[in-house]
């Protein structure tokens, strides 16, 4: 086992390995790929998937799962659009993180309350969320108020607006896995939830906050979405569950829970974003997108097994 | 000693630290605790004795919260004390360093130390100081003697040392209860040495010590009071300078144990070999390893810690594999690294770790032991004969002294350490194994079960299946086995037969020095 050390050390490095190789893949098949203008693009394009993810990594990191996150998007830009037409851009952005906490909580009390299994009972939730905003929306497209189209394309200090938030949501998850209890707290009950419970930690609560933070992640990146696209047809947000999962795993937290670090999320989302974009860029046949995003994630799993085999964790 | 002498009648004329009065508690009907009482006081050490089974973890898992209580009160000086979890009671004072591990390889050092008390930059806001806590986590680090960086991850600990970490994490709270559940099961000697030190420095700081162990020695030498237990009773309580071993095994058992192994008769010098190994070798691992068990004949390996005992005993049931040699079992050669092909052969392995060993701790004890002989009582296509298994699997209990109130309704979990080895033991014996290599069969297993797992082994041997047996404990091959091998650097260094052993031999074999020297 002593020349596996090293190998599981190289391997903590493949998120960077990875996304070294996109960047010169692309940038030798297209020569538009490697512009600064580009570049920026990926970074503004891969908000919503950051904000979304950093929700994701905290739940995977307490060894749970969120396959409702889609849906929860879809919900707060229901929300935002058809209950609010006319209010300024800072009370939508509130309606929808609280409308993504609220359905964030459902889950959290049906899986810590009712003792449902996180993989089924936000299954469930998944189909509930979706046929509830279909429901509200009679299936028709909802469109996003000015103010709120307005945020999306906005910039500040030369930046856009969403990279902001999403710069913000990953400073707040470095705030809260980094610099308060909740860190180690969320990582011991990805270890050993019993183990945890018996050295004290309060793992119910904690179960519970992840859950209502992934939900009101959620709500947060519906609402940068839709500010970008200013509309939310009723596919909205669909499978924005595997994305996240994919880009908290592609960054180097374990499907397993336990190990990861903050900056996972931010670091998949990327990644994907630079798939999806470089694949547009070089002129692939849009029906391969799919197949290269389903490499994708299963290539994340596969990474995650031998990290996990590898560092025996 | 000298203060131990002196603090005692003070310490009698105050009040206890801890007062426990008539304590119960049922698991699934079935009572486990008939209303314990005792005390414990500050700067004492009270030693706590048992079998297996017999309440003493369920006991201190009332006490700090990890299970509630059925009836019964507990002063802790002098205040009424109901902690409803663990939380509540570390808040509290009392610190517990449980017999199984509780350290998060994937967390630093300094966070499993700081888990639930993490220091704060400001008290108001819910931000840690990384500082402040890496500082006194290098301070507590030093009181257990444990070289290791706070920030490097628990991980990288070897299991000695993350017991220490453990010690660590209570000191960190400073309790004025401490409670020890069988804390030097896994450690070295020198590190049982550190541990008693820092055990001597807390009785000498005033804090109320509970010790659980099994060895009667160690606790008679540690402590000022000793409790035993049995049957979820105090059946002893008193000062330690009074007794003992003896008098504790009489107060555990209920009956003074003469003789802890069956007498055997020698085996004929006939009987086919079972197991035939020649030239086994794995580069770093083992060295041309040779060795023969016989039908009936209990073999034992012996060596230090690093030897290539384990090692061995997994390469030779295919867990791992090896470069050279040959494994014969019968006239068959086994492949390497191939379990399936053994047990097809009515190979059996048995580890100490009973929790990787695969028993279902949420399944019945019942289920547990039929899952393992499901093959013989139904194919695939067929209905298991239910009536036919469900009496084999009583028969099994009863052959192995089971203290389960309902085989079919009793998970596995709610056993004792003891009882959920002997489940393990059950099941192979419901599969008659005509090789089975044990490691370690004892460990962690009281004096009682230990008799029993050795009257059970011995059946076996009788039965025809070969036995090889690997032990830290040299007694327990020498009262056992037929035969020893000693192992040194991943060799067979030398040879024992019954009329040979010698505990001075076997050990000079160990450490690889001339006999006699």
């Amino acid at each position: 086992m002593k020349a596996a050390i090293p190998a599981g050390k190289l391997l903590q490095w493949a998120p960077v390995a990875i996304f070294v190789l996109l960047l010169s893949i692309f940038g030798a098949l297209s020569s538009r790929f490697l512009t600064v203008d580009n570049l920026s693009a990926i970074l503004v394009q891969s908000s919503w998937l950051v904000v979304v993810a950093t929700g994701m990594n905290a739940v995977l990191l307490t060894a749970g799962i969120d396959l409702s996150v889609g849906s929860a998007m879809y919900l707060a830009a229901v929300a935002v659009g058809l209950g609010l037409p006319s209010a300024p851009v800072w009370v939508c952005l509130v309606c929808s993180v609280l409308a993504g906490a609220a359905f964030g909580a459902l889950n959290a009390a049906v899986i810590v309350r009712l003792g449902v299994r996180a993989f089924i009972a936000t299954l469930a939730m998944l189909f509930i969320g979706r046929g509830l905003g279909l429901y509200f929306s009679a299936t028709r497209i909802v469109y996003a108020n000015a103010s709120v189209a307005d945020f999306g394309r906005g910039r500040l200090l030369g930046i856009a607006v969403p990279l902001w938030l999403a710069i913000g949501v990953t400073g707040f998850g470095w705030l809260l896995l980094n610099q308060t209890a909740l860190g180690p707290y969320v990582r011991s009950v990805g270890a050993d939830a019993e183990g945890a419970r018996r050295a004290g930690v309060p793992t119910k609560a904690v179960q519970f906050s992840v859950y209502v933070l992934c939900g009101a992640c959620a709500g947060l990146g519906g609402f940068v979405s839709l500010s970008q696209t200013a509309a939310a047809s009723g596919a909205f947000g669909q499978n924005a569950e595997f994305l996240a999962i994919a880009a908290a795993v592609l960054g180097g937290t374990s499907l397993f829970g336990g190990r990861g670090h903050f900056g996972a999320p931010a670091l998949g989302a990327v990644l994907i974003t630079i798939v999806q974009n470089g694949l547009v860029l070089v002129n692939a046949n849009p029906y391969a997108y799919p197949v290269i995003t389903g490499a994708v994630i299963f290539s994340a799993a596969l990474l995650d097994s031998a990290r996990r085999r590898l560092l025996g964790g | 000693m000298i203060s131990a002498e002196l603090a005692a009648p003070y310490a009698r004329r105050i009040a206890p630290r801890l007062q426990v009065e008539r304590l119960s508690k049922s698991f699934f009907g079935a009572q486990v605790l008939h209303g314990v009482s005792f005390e414990a006081h500050g700067g004492r050490v009270l030693g706590v004795v048992g079998e297996n089974g017999s309440g003493k973890s369920t006991t201190m898992n009332l006490l700090t919260g990890v299970l509630p209580r059925d009836h019964g009160t507990v002063l802790l000086d002098g205040e009424p004390f109901n902690p409803a979890s663990r939380r509540e009671s570390a808040a509290a004072g009392i610190a517990f360093i449980q017999q199984e591990l509780n350290v998060f390889p994937n967390l630093s050092i300094a966070e499993n130390l700081f888990l639930t008390h993490f220091p704060r930059r400001l008290a108001t806001l819910p931000f840690l100081s990384r500082r402040d806590m890496n500082e006194q986590a290098r301070e507590l680090l030093r009181r257990v003697e444990l070289d290791a960086s706070p920030t490097s991850l628990a991980e990288t600990l070897a299991a000695g040392e993350r017991q220490l970490l453990e010690i660590a994490r209570g000191l960190s709270t400073d309790a004025r209860v401490f409670i020890f559940d069988e804390p030097a099961s896994s450690l070295t000697v020198r590190e049982a040495g550190r541990l008693f030190d820092i055990i001597r420095r807390l009785r000498h700081d005033g804090v109320a010590v509970l010790y659980i162990s099994h060895n009667l020695e160690e606790v008679l030498e540690l402590s000022d009071d000793v409790m035993v237990m049995r049957d979820g009773r105090v059946t002893l309580h008193e000062p330690s300078n009074a007794l003992q071993a003896s008098d504790l095994v009489v107060a555990m058992v209920g009956r003074p144990i003469e003789t802890l192994f069956v007498e055997r008769p020698a085996l004929p010098t006939d009987t086919d070999t079972v197991l035939q190994v020649s030239g086994l070798s794995e580069p770093g691992i083992l060295q041309n390893v040779n060795l023969q068990v016989r039908r009936g004949e209990i073999v034992g390996i012996a060596g230090l810690m690093g030897s290539g005992r384990s090692e061995l005993a997994r390469a030779l049931f295919g867990l791992d594999t090896y470069r050279e040699g040959v494994v014969r079992l019968g006239g068959t050669v086994l492949p390497p690294a191939d379990v399936r092909a053994r047990l097809a052969n009515g190979v059996a392995f048995l580890t100490e770790d009973r929790r990787r060993e695969g028993l279902l701790m949420d399944a019945s004890v019942a289920d547990n032991i039929g899952l393992a002989a499901l093959p013989m009582f139904a194919s695939l296509a067929q209905r298991i004969d239910r009536p036919r298994l469900l009496e084999a699997i009583r028969a099994l209990g009863k052959q192995v002294r089971l203290k389960s109130a309902d085989l079919q309704t009793t998970p596995a979990r709610s056993l004792s350490g003891g009882n959920q080895q002997k489940v393990v033991l059950a099941r192979w014996l419901l599969r008659q194994p005509r090789l089975f290599i044990l490691d370690e069969p004892t460990r962690g297993v009281d004096i009682g079960a230990k008799q029993e797992i050795y009257r059970l082994l011995a059946q076996l041997a009788g039965a025809g299946t070969a036995l090889l047996v690997i032990s830290s404990e040299l007694e327990e091959l020498i009262g056992l086995c037929d035969r020893i091998y000693v192992m040194r650097r991943g060799a067979l260094a030398a040879q024992f037969t019954r009329d040979q052993f010698d505990r001075a031999a076997l050990l000079h074999a160990a450490f690889g020095q001339e006999q006699g020297a």
